[in-house]
């Protein structure tokens, strides 16, 4: 069910741990989705010099995690901001539709990490707020609302789903 | 690298003695058991034999058995069946919270169409407290539907007390048999049930075949409208190479019961033994009152999928739950139900054992299971912030 890099990145995670002394932390995640993801980064002269992360979580969960650490290794904060979880599931080449959105958490991670160092260090420009990536729409299924991301099923009103916490926008086919 | 299957709750090897019957029926008989000559009668013939070894398994009379595409199919069959007939009667059923998803999503649909639901909660094992069941009867209540033994944690619920309690206010007690029957006795008269789901899968039979008991005099209506096959409670052509798959995997069931719950009990219980090898490790399920052949555990600060995974690179095969719910990434209800938390029901693990597994082998995936989780544990934010 999963491509080999998926495997690889899974079975042989890269940048696992935690920086003691970091530049910036970034937490997402719960357990009741099932994942839960920690990035920690080292800045030298607007560069992410290191990074570290730990995740609790299934397969695609780790892979992302590890991928997006390599993605983001070296990189300017201002390439790091760049990378999108999109992108990250195209260097994984793609994910099985149910854990597309759910497990796919890096990118998030890592810009709050980036966003925390920006907080950190105070009187500098923060940059921009990243976009918010394109929220899909609650799939209606014989009068039921389901997450579009977990396909847990949704009381009409609510916001964000209940179980995997991803904002989700309710319009009716 | 040999392969360690302990995933039996999804599904069973055949029997070589099942795989031989199945082969030497398709390779004589093509007929249809319902033709008037001597080519459908031959299928007839065994037909017949099948149902009366799968009725002499649950304790019940051949004419009571009709057979279906499989455990789903009973399910979907008596709890849809009873409530269609008996709408006149009422609108209330009653169930517990720890049932299969053929139970939850056919009472789901019955909900839409105006029926109630009353869903009796369990202990921290997954018992149903049995006064629990009765307290919630109305006059309006025309069918229960609890499980004998739950597929996620192997606690076998007290059915027959249960029987009792409907026997007392004549209301049809249908039970989800799937992972029992044929692993643990299973006796529809003792027990007082009125309808009994079963699958062949479970005890060394094909997949794609099983049965549903229906007690003489039951209000139902068929789910398959169509011919005039078993007794016209279940039109379509039959199954026939599953359904002599699942009388002969029935007849061997039953005659190798005793020496079979002994070696799974042996595996279960050197399994269970060898998990204090590993910290933080819950037991899922009730100690003694539980399945024989499933070891239900949580594992704390990892994820299951991970953990079946890694242990499926090293050749040890085991599920994270029920088949059936692989495709959701939600909590599982039963674990929730029983008191874990979200982290915890994420954390688990089944381990179910055959009669083929070996003690060498239960040794093998307990020190493989110890490595997987090291290795996730020093991935996991969880583990050192409360480890």
């Amino acid at each position: 069910m999963y491509s080999e890099t998926v495997m690889d990145h899974f079975k042989s995670p890269r940048n696992v741990g935690k920086i003691e002394d970091a530049d910036g932390i970034g937490e997402v995640g719960n357990p009741v989705c099932g994942d839960m993801m920690t990035i920690t980064l080292k800045v030298k002269d607007d560069r992410i010099e290191d990074i570290k992360f730990e995740t609790f979580g299934c397969g695609a969960a780790i892979a992302v995690s590890s991928m997006v650490t390599e993605m983001a290794k070296g990189k300017t904060l201002e390439g790091a901001l760049k990378i999108t979880n999109k992108s990250v599931v195209e260097e994984l080449e793609g994910l099985p539709k149910n854990k597309l959105h759910c497990s796919n958490l890096g990118a998030d991670a890592l810009h709050q990490a980036i966003m925390d160092y920006y907080e950190r260090k105070e009187g500098r420009t923060k940059p921009k707020k990243r976009q918010r990536e394109k929220v899909e729409p609650l799939e209606h299924r014989e009068g039921r609302c389901y997450c579009p991301y977990c396909d847990v099923e949704l009381a009409e009103e609510a916001p964000t789903c209940t179980f995997c916490g991803k904002p989700t926008e309710h319009r009716h086919a | 690298m040999e392969t360690v299957y302990l995933d039996h709750i999804s599904a069973t090897p055949l029997h070589p003695e099942v795989k031989r019957v199945i082969i030497d029926h398709i390779s004589h008989s093509f007929g249809n058991p319902v033709s008037q000559h001597r080519v459908g009668d031959a299928a007839l013939e065994a037909l017949e034999g099948a149902r009366e070894e799968v009725a002499r398994l649950i304790n019940a009379n051949p004419e009571e058995v009709v057979f279906t595409s499989g455990g789903t199919e009973s399910i979907n069959h008596a709890i849809k069946g009873v409530a269609l007939a008996r709408a006149k009667k009422g609108n209330h059923i009653i169930t517990s919270n720890i049932e299969h998803n053929a139970v939850l999503k056919s009472l789901r649909m019955l909900e839409r169409m105006g029926y109630r639901v009353t869903s009796v909660p369990v202990d921290e094992f997954g018992l149903v407290d049995p006064d629990g069941v009765k307290k919630a009867i109305t006059d309006e209540t025309i069918l229960v539907s609890i499980m004998h033994a739950n597929n996620e944690i192997g606690t076998i619920e007290p059915i027959a007390e249960i029987g009792r309690i409907t026997r007392e206010r004549n209301i049809p007690f249908h039970c989800d048999a799937v992972v029992s029957a044929g692993v643990v006795p299973v006796d529809v008269e003792e027990m007082g049930i009125d309808l009994l789901s079963i699958a062949a899968n479970q005890f060394y039979g094909p997949s794609g075949v099983g049965a549903l008991y229906i007690r003489p005099k039951t209000e139902i209506w068929p789910l398959l409208d169509g011919g005039m096959q078993e007794g016209s409670r279940r039109g379509g052509t039959h199954n026939m190479a599953g359904i002599v798959g699942m009388g002969k995997a029935a007849e061997l069931a039953r005659k190798e019961m005793p020496q079979r719950m002994e070696h799974l009990l042996q595996l279960k219980k050197a399994f269970i033994d060898g998990l204090g090898l590993i910290e933080d490790v819950l037991l899922n399920g009730h100690p003694t009152q539980s399945l024989p052949n499933l070891a239900s555990i949580s594992v704390s600060y990892v994820e299951g999928e991970s953990m079946v995974l890694l242990l499926d690179e090293e050749g040890i095969c085991v599920s994270t739950r029920s088949a059936c719910a692989s495709g959701s990434l939600r909590a599982s209800h039963v674990l929730l139900s029983i008191g874990r938390d979200y982290a915890e029901a994420q954390g688990t693990l089944l381990f179910s054992f055959g009669m083929t597994n070996t003690l060498g082998e239960v040794e093998r995936a307990l020190e493989t299971l110890k490595e997987v989780v090291a290795t996730l544990r020093n991935i996991s934010p969880l583990y050192r912030k409360e480890g």
